[in-house]
């Protein structure tokens, strides 16, 4: 594997017989910004997927009877659900596609420390992907255990499916342990001479601390989901108590991954925002020493958490205490980056658009969801809306309304960098309006379901929730619908989109510092060395007086 | 100016106390109460509601009156002012969580430990603790105990021990449940009665020794505030005290198979007679 130093990049890093133009994007090309868009399309795909599934639930649950499909398909489409969504489209979107852009960038590099890794790290992913889904036509039955895959109901349910499910999460995980160790390698060995840990934009901290615990955990989930499928295969009995296996200790060894990744999920989509605010709001990001701790305190909380997933597991009570503790800890350090994006944003000069819209609607989203996470990490408290739809409300405003809004809010932003366009602002802003109003509708009655007493993962329910069930579904109707006016805007921008030059923005972050769409080895020259990333209303190029001229209008 | 600043500041921050706590005490989420547990349950719903709710909209106010107050006019071309941080006020905004978070912390473990949640460290991690506890508080208790194998998680029967040792409380009624799929079968040793519905009688400990014969099932019932984890080969336990007359319903929790949304029972709280009569009615041998 080629060590790529700021050295030895100059002439000969592109390989000979690259196919050029759009046909790169199919090839297995060692360019990290092709590759960063290869995994934004292809997580985009997965998400479309993870969406009609998605519809399918809603769907089976506007009435309270199991009547719109089978109740082993409905637990094969909530198994997909949420193995499509988390392995194949947040994480790969918010670390692979946004990291793999936009970090040599940051560090000042011409490509990723190990290019050739980082495309074999992305081409796992389509051929897994489809592995999965195709597990529903091809093995007679996919898994339907739950993207949880607790033993010893994933012994028990069709065996095919769940060794399928099983060896393409591997690979994923596989793929997102390749992009890790490259991220690190990256961050740490590649940056630009001159340029110092503490002057990195925030991101590369982001990204820098989700790698530490996709190394130190995904492991984890690797070696469990191995066990598992011996049990399976093999008839071991790791996890089947008839052979005298234990069940609560696969949730122990399945949460310690599995906790940690909505860090993963989480954390970069933090960075991303962290990039985005001051750029739309002209002012430094607030606080820049305590959000690189903040990033450090929550990486060492999220591997010290995971049992509160297992309160009414058997687990002792002096565990259900220490994870109660540990776990409402993490909203000291969250707290801290939220405080700091509110001063960001107070006293700046604010331009309400669409990459605005969507971060400030994370944040609003993101708050609701760690309150509910902050009254969830109580034992008390969680003991009555455990496996609840309270729960199923929780995590999609931090998942949903927190990291897939980060996404949408960054094509945004981004888009124009890699494409040289701009994307439309009127049919971004319908986008934002129709996402927000959907979510929302959609997930926020979930909360008093919950409570309440509708259980999640079921196909009927008592017909007292039907209403608002109903209302959730029009809200997943609208979220469907809301994907309309992006898919348009991304179709009708590149044929007929405004040039956006190279900075549109008008930022300070050295990806800006480039053509747009960025030659192959990022600069014609050297690369530029950027110590202030932030340093809006200070630095004399991005005031009123130097280009700042060039400054489109608000929107 | 400082002065109008501070003491806007200071207004805010009660009205938006104020408002946390009347929402969070007159707005009712849940469903009704129906034990002793949902007592003290509730009371911790409403100290949380309230919490976030000050916390939610706080931040929504900040962040709505920003986006207006400070957004970018038209022809404006000018930076904001490059503020990169505030000490005193990073240290405010740490302090707030921490101190918010050590007084839920505080109190929550309060309920718990209401709730009997502390107890069942006792019979969870040492059983021989759990023996001579047992032993010293309820002989009953105690030989139920020497025959069963460790339990490994639930609310322990602290609650049911100390009502029992008070006055006028009777000792705890313990059933045994075995969760199948997709059925909830209880079984009364004393009685020799087997039923696919649980019956307690109000106001008397009930302890609930579980296990499961297949996969993971869960026993919640929304209107007690309690779920428990039905394992097969570990065993579960949950105490707890019924404090209204009726008909509850019994939910499967954990994912558990095609079924899994049907897996549904009830629990009955019988008035202190009914479930006499209940219990002479049903019991197979000694019905006289």
């Amino acid at each position: 594997m080629t060590v790529a130093t700021p050295r030895d990049l100059e002439p000969q890093l592109q390989e000979p017989l690259q196919p050029s133009g759009w046909l790169r994007y199919f090839s297995f090309s060692v360019d990290h910004k092709v590759i960063g868009l290869q995994y934004l399309v292809c997580g985009f795909l997965f998400y479309l997927v993870g969406g009609l599934l998605a519809g399918a639930i809603r769907t089976e649950l506007v009435t309270p009877l199991s009547d719109f499909m089978p109740r082993d398909t409905y637990n094969e489409v909530l198994t997909l659900h949420g193995t499509v969504m988390i392995f194949l489209w947040i994480v790969p979107v918010v670390n692979g596609a946004f990291g793999n852009y936009l970090i040599p960038f940051y560090v000042g590099a011409r490509d990723m420390a190990f290019p050739r890794l980082n495309a074999v790290a992305f081409w796992m992913i389509p051929p897994a992907g489809l592995l999965l889904i195709s597990s529903y036509f091809l093995a007679g039955a996919a898994a339907q255990s739950g993207w949880t895959a607790y033993p010893p109901l994933s012994l028990t349910t069709p065996a095919a499916g769940q060794v399928v499910w099983i060896l393409s999460v591997l690979l994923l995980g596989g793929s997102s342990i390749f992009g890790a160790v490259n991220f690190i390698a990256t961050v740490l060995k590649l940056r630009r001479p001159g340029l110092k840990l503490m002057q990195l934009p925030m991101y590369c901290w982001a990204m820098l601390g989700t790698s530490l615990l996709v190394v130190l955990s995904t492991p984890v989930l690797a070696g469990v989901l191995i066990l598992l499928s011996f049990d399976i295969i093999a008839h071991t009995g790791f996890f089947n108590p008839a052979l005298g296996g234990n069940v609560v200790v696969y949730q122990h060894l399945f949460w310690f991954y599995s906790h940690p990744a909505v860090y993963i999920m989480v954390l970069p989509a933090f960075g991303l925002v962290s990039e985005i605010l001051p750029v739309h709001a002209r002012k430094p990001l607030f606080g820049y020493t305590t959000m690189v701790y903040s990033i450090m305190g929550i990486v060492f909380l999220g591997l010290i958490v995971w049992a509160h997933h297992m309160f009414t597991s058997g687990t002792p009570p002096w565990m259900r205490l220490f994870f109660t503790i540990a776990t409402s800890f993490i909203a000291v350090p969250t707290g801290i980056k939220f405080f700091n994006w509110l001063a960001t944003l107070w006293g700046g000069k604010i331009a309400l658009n669409s990459a605005m819209l969507f971060s400030c609607g994370f944040i609003l989203n993101f708050v609701f969801g760690g309150i509910t996470g902050i009254t969830l990490a109580q034992v008390p408290f969680d003991i009555h809306v455990h496996d609840t739809y309270y729960v199923v409300g929780h995590f999609h405003y931090i998942v949903y309304g927190g990291t897939v809004f980060v996404i949408f809010a960054s094509l945004y932003h981004w888009y124009p960098k890699f494409t040289g366009k701009m994307l439309n602002e009127d049919l971004g802003r319908l986008h934002f309006l129709l996402t927000f109003i959907g979510f929302n509708l959609c997930f926020l009655p979930q909360h008093w379901l919950g409570l309440n007493g509708m259980p999640r993962r079921v196909a009927e329910y008592d017909p007292t929730f039907t209403t608002l069930n109903q209302v959730s579904s029009v809200g997943a109707l609208i979220m469907a619908i809301s994907t309309l006016p992006l898919l348009l805007n991304v179709v009708v921008t590149a044929i007929n989109g405004k040039v956006a030059g190279d900075n549109p923005w008008n930022a300070l972050t050295p990806e800006w510092l480039t053509s747009s769409p960025p030659p192959v080895e990022n600069w014609k020259g050297e690369a530029p060395l950027v110590t202030e990333p932030y340093g809006y209303g200070r630095a004399p190029e991005s005031d009123a007086t130097g280009h700042a001229q060039t400054l489109e209008p608000a929107r | 100016m400082r002065i109008r600043t501070a003491a806007t500041t200071g207004l805010a921050a009660a009205a938006l106390v104020v408002t946390g706590l009347v929402i969070g005490t007159q707005v009712n989420l849940l469903p009704e109460d129906a034990s002793t547990n949902a007592f003290a349950y509730d009371s911790l719903f409403q100290v949380l509601f309230s919490i976030g709710t000050m916390l939610f909209l706080g931040i929504l106010i900040v962040l709505v009156y920003s986006l207006v107050r400070f957004r970018r006019r038209p022809g404006e071309l000018a930076d904001g002012p490059p503020i990169e941080g505030n000490l005193p006020l990073e240290i405010v905004w740490t302090a707030i969580p921490a101190v918010v978070i050590l007084f839920v912390g505080i109190y929550s473990y309060d309920i718990y430990e209401r709730m009997g949640g502390m107890a069942s460290f006792d019979h969870g991690a040492m059983d021989h603790a759990a023996m001579e506890h047992g032993a010293m508080a309820d002989d009953v208790v105690a030989t139920d105990l020497v025959r069963r194998p460790r339990i490994w998680g639930g609310i322990g029967p602290a609650a049911v021990i100390n009502d029992a040792t008070q006055p006028g409380a009777s000792s705890p009624i313990t059933v045994d449940l075995a969760a199948m799929q997709f059925a909830f079968i209880f079984q009364y040793p004393e009685a020799g009665i087997t039923s696919g519905e649980l019956h307690v009688p109000l106001g008397q400990p009930v302890q609930l020794r579980m296990e499961a014969r297949d996969v993971i099932h869960a026993f919640w019932v929304p209107q007690f505030r309690l779920k428990q984890d039905v394992i097969p080969g570990q065993p579960t336990l949950l105490s707890f005290t019924a404090t209204r007359a009726g008909t509850y319903p019994l939910i499967c929790a954990e994912l558990c198979g095609p079924y899994h949304g049907g897996m549904r029972s009830n629990v009955v709280v019988h008035e202190p007679d009914d479930y006499m009569a209940w219990l002479a009615q049903n019991t197979p041998a000694a019905a006289t």
